[in-house]
């Protein structure tokens, strides 16, 4: 009797194994790997499989006859779930590059793994700003966004207004500390000054203990340096609280549309904050909004959604040069080599330490009145040009950056 | 718990069930042998070392009837534990497993001592605080990488000789680790120590009057249930590189209670049945996004209202009825 | 002005009252688990969720049927106490004969459902509720917004009317006897099954109502219920599992401790009520207001 329990799991086991050998010789099989339910589900998740999906249609793959394959899954935010997950890609299942990860701990897992096995991985969602620094490897891409050019944008803008005093209230993780140390050294490199800094638990709900800390530093500038749900309740907090009208300003240094949508205007007006992408901005972008929305629930895209496009038509270009997806140091090296150009970042390059080179956006949250159509959130206030938004290569000491 | 745990066969069978045990368990060994030729070799190893893991934790709830919410604390920490000894330290393999095993046991030693003494749903609990302040220690801590946690832990040669650095060789290791920690349990249960375990589990009052020292014997049954699912923890730190601190949520201590619930608690097999089902599920409904959730749910609500016993525990129901009806 | 353990005076009470309206939820909330287990014997770990389809319920009364937050505080309590009933009649009650641990894994799995769903239908990023007592007092130590002064006032009253209804009233002496021996208040001619079932219900309401008045604080979510079930429960151990008094005072006193630990060290304010529940549990195994059994 017990061999038959033994039978029931052999076979699952076994019919397990079957459907993970999948032969994909002469396919390129990408991976959309990204939180797919969770804190970061609308700002990719399963709009991120769409937009890879999107960019093989568009560039065109079957007409080239490059024959792809977009599969996708979920990494739940977690880092040995992430692994696990490449770990399988790209030993059972043949994928050749990862894009999207949100989440840092998950991306730097991806990271190395995909340096180990020699493949690509593209990353769209993740912040963290040492994978082209001390993380940097000949694999990887970073594409949309990074901590130090949020900081950079947002930051510095705020302190050339007249914003001079800060207090963090950070999220106590490694992400939030980064973006803490970054938009600190940008504040006081203009002549700015932190007064303190509160370290919140992660993930948090109640903020209002920590804003009246903040309160009480008399700094004129509240700095979040968190994400997703942790900022929404903040701000949502802090117009509680009267902290705006007490005369303090907020400032989120990563923000998403989805973000915006889930505040309301009311309460997010007047915000300022740094952005890769807006899909109001021109009619190309409108087009992939307005298709993204059909598909996807009315959801808008974000511009990790608008990331993944992009990266992903830059490295179809980079495969079809080389005719082939085998090696992923040299496709990375190629698409290092190519400029890029699509319609959504327009032209871009990709630099030495696997920095994608692109303008970046300071907005500021519309008020209720001004907000024409559903999602008309932002005023796109100033461009950064793709030279001053991201870190200097030297100051990145990424180890493949020769030093001169 | 005790009125749902199975109860073991009748005595009258008791030695020929040892025997079958053992017979299934060589012939799991062999399969264990030949299944990477078919099966991805770190999935196996991911399924072993939870299946060890929900072993160490049915010692516990299956034959001393002592629900603990709290086991992550062991598995977790030993796994922080090892990783950083093998990549901070450069420890060679078995010795960084061992420094993790030892560490959840002397863990387990003062848990233990704390949470002994309660009973039933306040075990529970206490358990459960314990090991949210194990989680608050490994999310301040230095050593372990807060929200990244210990990655690229690498994998050295074993005894500083014999090169495990691809899967398949890693495999027969965990194995052979998996198999050591099956064989500790399973002669545990069958020793003298492991009647009076359950003679407490039946009834306490009566085992206490018989002159046993209840307390110790729990608080060794707890300390080996520790240890064991550090080690399961201390492993897995190797097999995937990576210590994080998912492993020591209280969410991974409501996991390895789903594996042994699906399995059967109390049964010898049952965990690793529940571990191999739970892991397969997480693995291959990934693609599903928002229903795994959905789909885990409907499993726990299921059993509970349908399979009480687990997979393994109706089989052997079954199997008994059968066999007193001929 | 002189500081007191290092910060002004001011901040500190300011602290304290914020530390009060946490406690309020918690005490809301772990009023209704105590009610359950006290009367069901079943620890129900669909509490979260049904605090998260309080809130829901609120928002989607008001984006689809216009109903405003007041009239949301009397409906959505009365529907979700429904479902909950619902809950009790097709599942829980074939536990009851069972161990404890049962009650809570089932609960459990039907936690994960319905997080599942309200995931895939709405996101999680979570949905805007409108605040419906806008502006607020200055008061000399912090600026108290009207609606949390609400909350404060909303939960005192809930509590000690559950609390009084429980103890106080013919209906609640039969409640408490039904728990003692069912099969005497039985035999007296009380449909015991019936007073159960409604019992859960009532819970599962307190919960829904506790929803409703955390839609315009928090985001509304799909996660906010079981962020904060594991806390909730460490309450109501501390409390003593099924005393509804100790539930109420547990829960505006961990409130006030937790507050003040977001001072002095905030990394831990999520880990201190953890902290106490093991050092009561060591002392008093009953909790601080349960009577050993």
């Amino acid at each position: 009797m017990r061999f038959k329990s033994l039978l029931v799991t052999t076979a699952a086991v076994l019919a397990a194994g079957a459907a993970n050998a999948q032969m994909s010789d002469g396919v390129i099989k990408i991976g959309v790997m990204n939180d797919q339910s969770g804190l970061y589900a609308d700002v990719s998740g399963p709009g991120g499989t769409w937009a890879a999906k999107k960019a093989v249609e568009d560039y065109g793959a079957a007409a080239k006859g490059l024959k792809v394959e977009v599969v996708f899954a979920d990494h739940q935010n977690k880092p040995d779930v992430g692994s696990n997950i490449a770990r399988q890609w790209y030993d059972v299942d043949k994928v050749d590059v990862i894009v999207d990860v949100p989440t840092s701990s998950v991306a730097l897992a991806i990271n190395q793994i995909t340096k180990e096995k020699n493949k690509v991985f593209l990353g769209s969602g993740p912040a963290t700003a040492d994978l082209t620094g001390p993380a940097c490897t000949p694999n990887t891409v970073h594409w949309t966004y990074d901590t130090w050019a949020l900081a950079n944008g947002t930051g510095k803008a705020i302190v050339d207004t007249g914003g001079k005093s800060w207090f963090f209230l950070t999220a106590d993780y490694a992400f939030g500390h980064a973006l803490e140390r970054d938009t600190k050294a940008v504040v006081e490199a203009n002549g700015g000054k932190v007064l303190g800094a509160v370290r919140t638990p992660f993930p948090g709900t109640d903020f209002s203990s920590f804003l009246l800390q903040a309160q009480a530093s008399k700094a004129q500038i509240i700095g979040l340096a968190n994400a997703g749900g942790d900022t929404i309740n903040s701000i949502k907090q802090a117009s509680e609280f009267g902290i705006v009208e007490g005369g303090q300003k907020l400032a989120g240094m990563l923000m998403f549309d989805t973000d915006i949508h889930a505040l309301g205007l009311k309460t997010a007006q007047g915000l300022n904050f740094t952005t890769a992408w807006y899909w109001d901005a021109n009619d190309n972008n409108r087009a992939f909004a307005k298709d993204f929305s059909a598909a996807n629930g009315g959801k808008y895209p974000t511009m990790v959604h608008a990331g993944i496009y992009s990266a992903v038509i830059h490295y179809l270009k980079a495969v079809e040069a080389l005719k082939s997806d085998a090696d992923g140091a040299k496709v990375v090296a190629k698409m290092k080599e190519l400029p890029s150009d699509d319609k959504l970042f327009g032209k871009g390059t990709v630099r030495e330490d696997g920095r994608h080179m692109h303008d970046m956006y300071l907005v500021e949250v519309k008020k209720p009145a001004e907000s024409k159509k559903p999602w008309d959130y932002l005023t796109v206030k100033k461009t950064i040009p793709a030279a001053q938004a991201f870190r200097p290569l030297k100051d990145g000491n990424c180890p493949l950056v020769k030093k001169s | 718990m005790s009125n749902a745990a199975i109860t073991a066969s009748p005595a009258a069978a008791k030695t020929g069930t040892k025997n079958r045990d053992l017979v299934i368990f060589a012939v799991l060994v062999a399969v264990g042998l030949v299944a990477p030729a078919v099966i991805y070799p770190v999935f196996l190893m991911k399924v072993l070392c939870f299946a060890l893991f929900a072993l160490a934790f049915n010692l516990l709830i299956g034959y001393v009837g002592l629900l603990s919410f709290g086991h992550a604390m062991f598995f977790g920490f030993a796994a922080y534990v090892s990783g950083y000894a093998v990549k901070a330290w450069g420890f060679s393999p078995e010795l960084g497993i061992l420094a993790g095993t030892a560490c959840a046991a002397v863990l387990g030693l003062v848990t233990g001592l704390l949470a002994i003494r309660r009973q039933g749903i306040y075990f529970a609990m206490v358990t459960l605080a314990l090991s949210q302040m194990v989680f608050f220690y490994c999310v301040q801590a230095k050593f372990t990488g807060g929200e990244d946690g210990i990655q690229a832990i690498p994998r050295r040669a074993l005894f500083g000789l014999i090169d495990i650095k691809s899967d398949l060789a890693f495999y027969y290791l965990v194995l052979a680790i998996f198999c050591f920690g099956f064989l500790v349990i399973w002669r545990t249960i069958h020793s003298p120590f492991g009647q009076v375990l359950k003679a407490i589990r039946e009834n306490e009052p009566r085992a206490i009057s018989l002159g046993y020292r209840v307390d110790q014997y729990k608080l060794l049954a707890f300390v080996l249930s520790a240890t064991l699912a550090g080690l399961a923890g201390a492993t897995k730190a190797l097999v995937f590189q990576l210590a994080s601190l998912t492993d020591v949520t209280w969410q991974m201590s409501g996991e390895v209670v789903l594996m042994t619930l699906v399995g059967g608690m109390g049964t010898v097999f049952g965990p690793i049945v529940g571990a191999g089902i739970i892991i397969t599920m997480q693995n291959y409904l990934a693609g599903f996004g928002e229903w795994v959730l959905v789909i885990q749910g409907f499993i726990f609500v299921i059993v509970v209202l349908a399979f009480r016993k687990g997979i393994v525990g109706e089989i052997q129901a079954w199997w008994t009825r059968r066999a007193n009806k001929v | 002005m002189f500081e007191l353990l290092g910060i002004p005076p001011q901040a500190l009470f300011g602290q304290l009252l914020l530390g009060l309206i946490n406690g309020a939820f918690y005490a809301m909330l772990s009023l209704g688990l105590a009610v359950i287990f006290g009367l069901l014997n079943v620890i129900n770990f669909t509490h979260g969720a049904q605090y998260m389809m309080g809130a829901f319920a609120a928002w989607m009364l008001l984006e689809w049927v216009g109903v405003p937050y007041w009239g949301a505080l009397i409906i959505v309590p009365v529907l979700i106490g429904a479902t909950g009933i619902l809950l009790e009649k097709l599942f829980l009650k074939r536990l009851y004969h069972l161990d404890h641990l049962y009650g809570l894994l089932l609960t459990f799995g039907l936690a994960l459902i319905i997080e599942g769903l309200f995931r895939k239908q709405f996101g999680s990023s979570g949905l805007p509720y409108p605040n419906p007592l806008p502006g607020g007092t200055r008061l000399d130590f912090m600026f108290l917004p009207n609606y949390r002064a609400w909350v404060v006032v909303a939960s005192l009253v809930l509590c000690f009317g559950t609390w009084f209804m429980i103890e106080r009233t013919k209906l609640g002496s039969y409640l408490r006897a039904a728990v003692e021996r069912p099969d005497l208040v039985q035999a007296f001619g009380i449909n015991v099954p019936r007073m159960i079932t409604l019992t859960y219900g009532f819970g599962v309401g307190l919960a829904a109502l506790a929803g409703v008045l955390a839609a315009p604080i928090y985001n509304v979510n799909p996660v906010m219920g079981s962020n904060l079930i594991i806390i909730v429960f460490a309450v109501v151990v501390i409390g003593g599992m099924g005393s509804i008094l100790g539930a109420i005072i547990t829960g505006f006193a961990l409130g006030i401790i937790e507050g003040l630990t977001k001072v002095f060290y905030p990394e831990a304010s999520n880990t201190v009520i953890f902290i106490i529940m093991a050092i009561v549990l060591m002392v008093k195994p009953a909790g601080l207001f349960g009577t050993p059994k």
